[in-house]
């Protein structure tokens, strides 16, 4: 009886298990299919299109740089080759009237990335550290100015362009609207994601975290570091290849921007971002940086130099990232000591928030200064009109700036000790 | 034969250029195991405060003045900002650097703007100093060959020669004994940061009116610096030397020279398709040397990788 009784538990409890493991993802699966219907209009459509295509593309790259400890500055040539071969593929799809599906297309972009990673990989991923990031560098931008010159497959500096709406009808759909293109793409993110995540936890992943914290370790367990690095490379290709697919289908046309070392950069910034730490931070970056970029572009020209200053702010203060900040709560909030940390919190963060506005406030100004026509003297912040070149706004923004870093800096001692009481079990006293 | 010899110039002239990049960053990455991003920011720095102090005090006081600002800035990035990086490891440094080239290249644009600034060379050296057959060799491109070796041979014999050179030598292979002797180590590494920095600040000011100076001016130049010093051996000078050089004059005479791989493949037998526009392989046969040359350096990186992982005088594992 016992012993039934025990496998009866058991099974319930793996049961409870693997709804729970299961429950964030059917989660995601429902938000992601009711966010149209919140966000109805068409410009919100465009940003979560984007914003899930660089979700795909970011956690395709921090296969390498999380998991896999690989630095690459090339990354973007698997996902631009993936979107270059689908273009095609659709040409060729007009044309000859093939009877494929557009659904189906990314899985041949993620085969074309696979199969430039593979063949690349083989003499990339010899090393890891420096030297990689030196080779993924070149290899890039070999490619990228290839891409000028083979005007055959990347169509020179014009690039090439498609028609997704070409193709054989998916159960009536002819994906001629973004709403029904934001569901394909939802789709293959939610499958790429799912995808990702079960590689992770295959004995393979676990090797790349091995490799990557000490290959000479995993070694002499007797795995070769370079193969399994070579593993999570060429998967890392399938999956950029799919973001491409999604680049293509969405955007309809790829040129050079989609190769070189500004889109590489770029997902590097949006993946260290949002925490390479955790399997979940190039999704938080993600979704913050296309955000961030979105509505920031709308308000600023300067828009690229915040990006920049915050990504050097994230490299120098937090290099875990987003989520790694959050996971650092994580101690605090099961001592239950949080409240602790409420007010110095507000008494550092609040003034240093205000400060960094106060400093982009100024840079607003001079960049008005220097770029308005002249006589052109009114620039309106937040819907605020005035000089640009009045003292007034000068001397009010300068006093704010240094006001609020020096009362951010006067707490932060305190800041710094009610942390450490909050993470020390019985109040640290 | 003329032409030959005037491109013998202009690659020394480039490969000499690329050398005052490429020999900073392989003493800072032999020293410190970082590969510094930003290094062809400095030199677009360079360009940029050389191009505003000449504004104001000439072209000559410039040259010295802007490289040692842009000396004294790398030497505060290496302070204040790679120093408080490196408890995190290698990797993190080295995305550093490389936001660090973002920013930097930002700041020149809210500050100079994104046009090209009118830098040009100095009066005094506007004249072409001697002509080869119906070429004339500006005295500018002599100059940039001069100052650039009378710099190297100040360095070498500094390094080799005087005692900081020897406390650097030791510094570069053992870091910890040096330090047990008593010597600074972290300032020896923010002088040779602030010392390679200053040396890209020098190839800024003297390239800046010839190449441009503008914006993307270190992204052209960036990532050609790291080819350099990948064919070369990371952390070899003399294969940043050789590399530099060979660079030089492969992509110098590659632009000039018009091959056309038309004309080689009809040597082999080969004939045209008949309709250009709808053949796949139109492209091998529209192909010519000055279209190719400016991907050559990559090809060639990616060669040597092939065939000698660790550059032509890298050593095994570094």
């Amino acid at each position: 009886m016992t012993y039934f009784a025990s496998t009866g538990t058991r099974g319930a409890a793996a049961k409870t298990d693997l709804l729970k493991t299961a429950m964030p993802w059917i989660v995601a699966a429902i938000v992601l299919m009711i966010l149209p219907q919140v966000f109805g209009q068409s410009s919100s459509i465009t940003i979560m299109n984007q914003m899930w295509i660089t979700v795909v593309f970011a956690l395709a790259y921090n296969m390498l740089l999380g998991q896999g400890g690989m630095l690459s500055f090339g990354h973007a040539v698997y996902m631009g080759l993936g979107g270059f071969f689908v273009m095609h593929l659709m040409n060729y799809i007009e044309i000859y009237d093939l009877p494929v599906p557009l659904p189906v297309l990314p899985i041949f972009g993620g085969l074309a990335g696979m199969f430039f990673a593979a063949l690349i990989g083989l003499f990339q991923t010899r090393s890891a550290g420096t030297s990689f990031a030196m080779i993924t560098l070149g290899v890039g931008e070999l490619i990228a100015a290839c891409s000028v010159i083979i005007t055959a497959f990347f169509g020179g500096e014009e690039g090439i362009s498609g028609d997704r709406t070409m193709g054989l009808p998916f159960f009536g759909v002819e994906f001629l609207h973004q709403d029904e293109v934001y569901y394909l793409i939802a789709f293959w993110m939610f499958i790429s994601v799912l995808g990702m995540y079960l590689f992770s936890r295959t004995p393979l992943g676990r090797m790349a975290n091995a490799v990557r914290d000490n290959p000479e370790r995993a070694e002499f367990l007797g795995y070769s570091a370079r193969w399994v690095r070579y593993g999570s490379f060429v998967a890392s290709g399938f999956f950029c290849g799919i973001a491409g697919a999604l680049f293509a289908v969405n955007y309809e046309i790829l040129t050079e921007e989609n190769l070189n070392l500004v889109t590489s950069g770029t997902i590097l910034l949006v993946a260290f971002l949002g925490g390479v730490g955790f399997f979940a931070g190039p999704i938080v970056g993600a979704v913050l940086f296309t955000l961030l970029q979105t509505v920031m572009s709308l308000h600023t020209e300067i828009w690229a130099l915040y990006l920049g200053a915050l990504f050097v702010a994230v490299v120098m203060f937090f290099p875990q990232g987003l989520t790694g900040l959050i996971a650092m709560h994580a101690g605090p909030f099961k001592l239950r000591t949080m409240h602790k940390l409420a007010v110095p919190y507000c008494k550092t963060i609040l003034p240093a928030i205000i400060s960094i506005l106060a400093v982009m406030f100024m840079m607003e100004v001079m960049f008005h200064v220097r770029e308005a026509t002249a006589g052109d003297d009114m620039m309106s912040v937040m819907g605020t009109e005035f000089s640009s070149h009045s003292p007034i706004a000068w001397i009010l923004g300068t006093a704010v700036a240094v006001g609020g870093f020096m009362i951010a800096r006067r707490n932060a001692p305190a800041l710094r000790q009610s942390w450490h009481e909050a993470n020390t079990p019985g109040g640290g006293k | 034969m003329e032409l030959f010899a005037v491109n013998i110039i202009d690659g020394l002239v480039t490969g000499l250029l690329l050398f005052m990049l490429s020999s900073g960053l392989t003493l800072i990455f032999s020293m410190m195991g970082v590969l510094n991003f930003a290094h062809a920011s400095f030199y677009m720095i360079g360009a940029y405060f050389g191009y505003t102090i000449a504004l104001y005090v000439g072209f000559w006081p410039a040259l010295i003045i802007a490289p040692l600002m842009v000396g004294l800035f790398g030497a505060f990035v290496e302070r204040y900002g790679l120093r408080r990086v490196h408890q995190y490891g290698h990797v993190p440094e080295l995305i550093f650097t490389f936001g660090l080239a973002i920013l930097i290249e930002e700041i020149v644009q809210f500050i100079w703007g994104k046009n090209q600034m009118p830098f040009s060379t100095p009066e005094v050296l506007d004249f072409a100093a001697f002509s080869i057959a119906a070429f004339d060799i500006q005295a500018y491109k002599i100059f940039m060959i001069f100052i650039s070796i009378a710099i190297f041979g100040g360095l070498l014999l500094v390094l080799t020669r005087t005692r900081v050179g020897l406390i650097i030598q030791a510094a570069l292979s053992h870091p910890r004994t040096v330090e047990a002797l008593g010597h600074n180590v972290p300032l020896v590494f923010m002088g040779v940061f602030g010392v390679g920095a200053g040396l890209a600040g020098v190839a800024g000011v003297i390239a800046g009116p010839v190449l441009g100076t503008f914006p993307g001016m270190a992204v052209v130049l960036g990532s050609i610096v790291f080819v350099t010093i990948v064919i070369g051996g990371l952390g070899s000078l003399w294969g940043a030397l050789v590399a530099s050089l060979l660079i030089g004059w492969v992509t110098t005479f590659a632009a000039t020279y018009n091959l056309e791989m038309a004309s080689l493949l009809t040597a082999i037998g080969l004939s045209p398709p008949d309709d250009m526009s709808e053949s796949l392989l139109r492209d091998a046969w529209t192909l010519s040397l000055p279209q190719v040359g400016p991907i050559l350096p990559y090809l060639l990186m990616v060669l040597v990788l092939v065939f000698r992982p660790y550059g032509l005088f890298g050593k095994r594992g570094t």
